[in-house]
């Protein structure tokens, strides 16, 4: 676990971005990396812009100012689509599941496959058996199998599997980019850990993540890096290795000024 | 009849010279016309009646209407208005007979004329007048047609009732009491259907006076009794959509359909041997009359006299056929064009 | 809940042998019957609305014989359940979306008008004139559904006022004159298509009823086993949800209900058939007829359950009670009663089986 950032590329970097509602400065000029292959973890206090951070990478949200490049290259979402389509994937807090369909078809609302031929070209048919056989093994390869029946409705589950069904969603279509907001907030200590385990096994697979929490010891137990937002900007980013959690708070708060080294990573 | 009309024809002539030397002195009389709805046929020529009428003796005309056939709360407050308009009069085709007496009251109180057209209130003086067909008349007229047509076979007839609504408003009890009387049926009570207890009736059922209720309910009764041969309908297009399902199983040519209104398509039906007889009756005769007597009210304070014999005023009813039966009177198609609505 | 999708098409045929299959995998241990049920209909939303039908008809059949239980009896049911089937699953597909849909029967009597006057008053050919009611049906679609998803108007408001608006349309545009069933077969037979008949001993199909079926079949599958219909489900049960999952939500609901405008002039044409004539004051209370198949159905007004084929089952089950009822001779309101005691059945049905969710 390499920890030395500075001589690889990011894979996501944002310059001088700006969101403004109305008088309300939501973002004021922030900056944002993440590298390949890390976790970064993103926290903040209410109000410190870090969701807007978030939805701007995510094509939620259009910034008024600033650019964002994935690997290299500068792009311009508009929606959520164009970020999905750029391979970057959100698992939103909410988890954006439909709970009256199955697993099957949540795991590929909006990308649905249709069966070769004839009935797929002008019938629309679906590929039931496609879609189900490839949710299986997404959900397999995480290690999910306590899910047996992948058309049981997502409502018959429990707030852990669901929460596994929304990341191996994300961590099956998504190429390039993995953010997490709020993963284990709504979850039990047990489900909490099941999650936890489950962004690590999709670090092992080389995609970076970034995990927006306000859970510190989540944060501190599978962050590489953590940026902290604060006042609407990149405050300071540290290694959780150097700092305890008690100084990671105090920094979000401005109870401690951040040490020099961290402030402009 | 015809006298009457001629006379009031003059009468009429007359007050439209004056209102035509005068008309400032008329511009004060304000009547309402108040319909079941405004997309019946029937009240939409009430209503061309009414105004030309109140054109000619220099009256402001209101009308109203219910949403629905059956919209009572709209009527209501159309009174409520006409009483705040200061109206003259208050032309009221009413949609429930019985609840609306309260606020005729109201507005008789206040001074207003209230005629009650084509429906009788409950009880019928709760209006000062009423301009209406005689309704059992009506039903009468096509029963003996029925009757007579079928001659001996009217003992063994399969009879299927298509009324109005289960609620039983007084229009539909009058046709179809009318009906059963004059086909020579001991109606028991006559003031509701379904107490009769001849074995002729096959049933009744409710057709809301439409092509889909009329289709409807002749579907339900023939289920009931396939054998069917004659139907009375509460209206025109209650008979067309009988003819239809009639026609479905293939009985549209032995059954013989008695209708009730004489609107245009209703004449045209009999032409066509669709139905066999209707009773027309004149909803324009109704609303023009009315105007005339609300004038006479606002000048003079004079109320009208119901018909001799009746508790109200009869605008008349004709029967219509083309095949006309010995001993009931009737007009051909021919003349029934000429004078239907709709 | 595929699962289930596909064990419905199964229980069209043959009853309810299949719905053992979709909830296997849960702990069953410690689960009483009740649980077990209540799990069985969540994944069969149309499972209840087929047990009153198919007990229904077994009650009327026994009461009374074979004057009820005769095709030429069942079958009327199904012409007289026609209209309201067709309309209903223009309603259905809004419902599926958490909307509701008022103006369906003034869009459909409003299309079967033009269809009508477009022929008689303008001499245009039928065929056309077909066409043009179609259009006009979708049109009014259309605009209920820009309203509802560019305007983020709720659908109630915007359906009840075009409601009004369409209605008066038709009213203004027909002159309420009603055009004859004499003179439309014979200048416009076209017009009359679908109340042209077959008969099979006894059973009368008419084309409107087949057209009906074809119909139940073709949205079942498109609801079923197409990216669209899917998304409809997903729109109806969590519209941000679908959003963020890449659903195009504003495009899709306004297809919705333009689509659900086509089906409802497509009952307009249908209702010509079954009339014979084009009348303006025909459909008066097709909305709430609708509103009512689709409840007793088992489509949840919340959106995003139910399927189309319980709609179906509603709106027989209705037809069946009004026949059924009318045959025994009691008041036609007891039919009216028995329908409203089923609409409180099947919305107390429809929150219990929600609760398996929690």
């Amino acid at each position: 676990m390499t920890r030395d950032t500075s001589k690889r590329e990011p894979i996501l970097t944002a310059r001088g971005l700006v969101k403004r509602y109305g008088r309300v400065v939501a973002l004021d000029h922030t900056d944002f990396d993440l590298y390949p292959g890390e976790i970064l973890a993103v926290i903040g206090d209410n109000g410190a812009g870090k969701s807007t951070l978030i939805k701007t990478i995510s094509g939620a949200v259009v910034p008024d100012e600033g650019e964002i490049r994935l690997e290299g290259s500068p792009i311009h979402f508009t929606s959520p689509m164009d970020a999905r389509e750029a391979g970057i994937e959100t698992v939103y807090q909410n988890l954006a599941l439909s709970p009256a369909l199955s697993i099957a078809d949540n795991m590929f609302m909006g990308r649905e496959i249709r069966v070769p031929g004839f009935f797929g070209k002008y019938f629309r048919k679906l590929d039931r058996k496609a879609m189900e056989r490839i949710s299986r093994e997404k959900l397999n390869d995480l290690g999910l199998l306590t899910i047996q029946n992948i058309n049981q409705a997502v409502e018959t589950l429990s707030g852990g599997q669901r929460q596994g069904i929304a990341v191996a969603r994300a961590a099956a279509f998504g190429s390039k980019v993995v953010i997490m907001d709020e993963p284990t907030a709504a979850l039990g200590v047990k489900e909490s850990r099941r999650v936890l385990e489950l962004i690590k096994d999709v670090k092992a697979r080389g995609l970076p993540i970034v995990l927006i929490s306000h859970n510190m010891p989540h944060v501190f137990e599978v962050a590489d890096r953590i940026h902290i937002h604060r006042l609407g900007r990149r405050h300071a980013v540290i290694d959780p290795k150097d700092f305890s959690m008690s100084d990671a708070v105090a920094i979000m708060t401005g109870a401690m000024e951040p040490p020099e080294n961290a402030q402009a990573a | 009849m015809i006298r009457k009309l001629l006379m009031t024809g003059s009468v009429l002539a007359t007050m439209g010279a004056m209102a035509a030397i005068a008309p400032a002195q008329a511009e004060d009389i304000t009547a309402c016309l108040i319909t079941k709805t405004d997309t019946n046929p029937f009240f939409v020529k009430m209503k061309e009646g009414a105004t030309a009428k109140a054109d000619e003796l220099g009256i402001t005309l209101k009308s109203y209407a219910g949403k629905i056939d059956g919209d009572h709360q709209s009527q209501v407050a159309a009174i409520e208005t006409c009483i705040a308009d200061g109206a003259k009069g208050i032309l009221l085709t009413a949609s429930d007979t019985k609840a609306i007496v309260d606020s005729v009251k109201q507005a008789r109180d206040a001074g207003i004329l209230v005629i009650a057209l084509d429906t009788p209130l409950e009880p019928i003086d709760a209006a000062d007048a009423t301009f209406a067909t005689d309704n059992f008349k009506a039903g009468e007229l096509i029963g003996q047609w029925a009757a007579a047509s079928l001659g001996d076979a009217a003992s063994d007839a399969k009879i299927a009732l298509l009324d109005l609504a289960v609620s039983q408003p007084s229009v539909g009890v009058l046709r179809d009491q009318g009906f059963l009387t004059g086909f020579g049926i001991d109606v028991k009570d006559p003031n509701k259907w379904g107490d009769e207890d001849d074995s002729r009736i096959v049933g009744h059922d409710v057709t809301a006076g439409n092509e889909e209720g009329g289709r409807t309910a002749m579907e339900n009764l023939l289920t009931k009794d396939p054998t069917i041969n004659v139907v009375y309908t509460i209206n025109e297009p209650a008979a067309a959509g009988a003819y239809e399902a009639l026609k479905a199983v293939g009985r549209e040519n032995d059954v013989l359909i008695v209708s009730v209104d004489g609107g245009c398509p209703g004449v045209q039906n009999v032409q066509d041997g669709i139905i066999g007889a209707t009773s027309q009756q004149y909803p324009l005769l109704m609303a023009s009359l009315g105007i005339e007597a609300i004038k006479a009210w606002a000048d003079s304070g004079a109320k009208p006299e119901p018909t001799e014999g009746k508790n109200f005023f009869d605008t008349g009813v004709s029967l219509v056929t083309d095949k006309p039966a010995p001993g009931v009177e009737s007009i051909d198609t021919k003349e029934g064009m000429d004078k239907c609505w709709g | 809940m595929a699962d289930a999708q596909t064990a419905k098409d199964r229980d069209f045929e043959k009853g309810l042998d299949g719905s053992s299959t979709g909830v296997a995998s849960f702990d069953t241990h410690s689960r009483s019957l009740l649980d077990q049920i209540q799990h069985t209909l969540h994944s069969h939303p149309a499972g209840v609305p087929l047990i009153v039908l198919l007990a229904s008809v077994a009650g009327f059949g026994i009461i009374l014989g074979s004057k009820f239980f005769s095709p030429f009896a069942l079958t009327l049911i199904l012409q007289q359940v026609a209209i309201v089937g067709i309309v209903g699953m223009a309603q259905s597909l809004v419902v599926l979306t958490a909307g509701i849909d008022l103006s369906v029967g003034a869009i459909m009597v409003l299309s079967s008008t033009v269809m009508g006057h477009f022929t008689f008053r303008y001499g245009l050919p039928a065929g056309f004139a077909v066409m043009c009611g179609l259009g006009c049906g979708a049109f009014c679609g259309f605009i209920n559904g820009t309203l509802v998803s560019r305007m983020k108007l709720p659908p109630f408001i915007v359906t009840l006022g075009m409601w009004q608006i369409v209605l008066a349309t038709n009213f203004l545009y027909s002159a309420n004159e009603t055009i004859r069933s004499q003179d439309i077969s014979e200048q416009a037979p076209l017009l009359q298509f679908f109340g042209e008949k077959i008969n099979i001993g006894g059973a009368v199909f008419t084309y409107g009823v087949i057209g009906m079926i074809l119909l139940v079949l073709l949205l079942q599958y498109v609801l079923n086993h197409t990216s669209w219909g899917r998304h409809v489900y997903a729109i109806g049960d969590d519209p941000e949800a679908a959003e963020l999952s890449g659903v195009r939500v504003r495009r899709t609901l306004i297809s919705v209900y333009s689509l659900g405008g086509l089906i409802c002039a497509f009952a307009g044409w249908v209702l010509i058939g079954r009339l014979g004539s084009v009348s303006p004051t025909a459909g008066q209370f097709t909305n709430i007829e609708s509103i009512t198949a689709v409840v007793i159905g088992g489509i949840s007004l919340f959106g995003g359950r139910g399927s189309i084929l319980g709609m179906m089952f509603g709106a027989l089950i209705v037809g069946v009670f009004s026949l059924g009822l009318r045959l025994i001779g009691t008041d036609p309101q007891w039919t009216y009663l028995l329908i409203g005691l089923l609409i409180i059945f099947a919305v107390a049905i429809d929150q219990w089986i929600r609760k398996v969710a929690s």
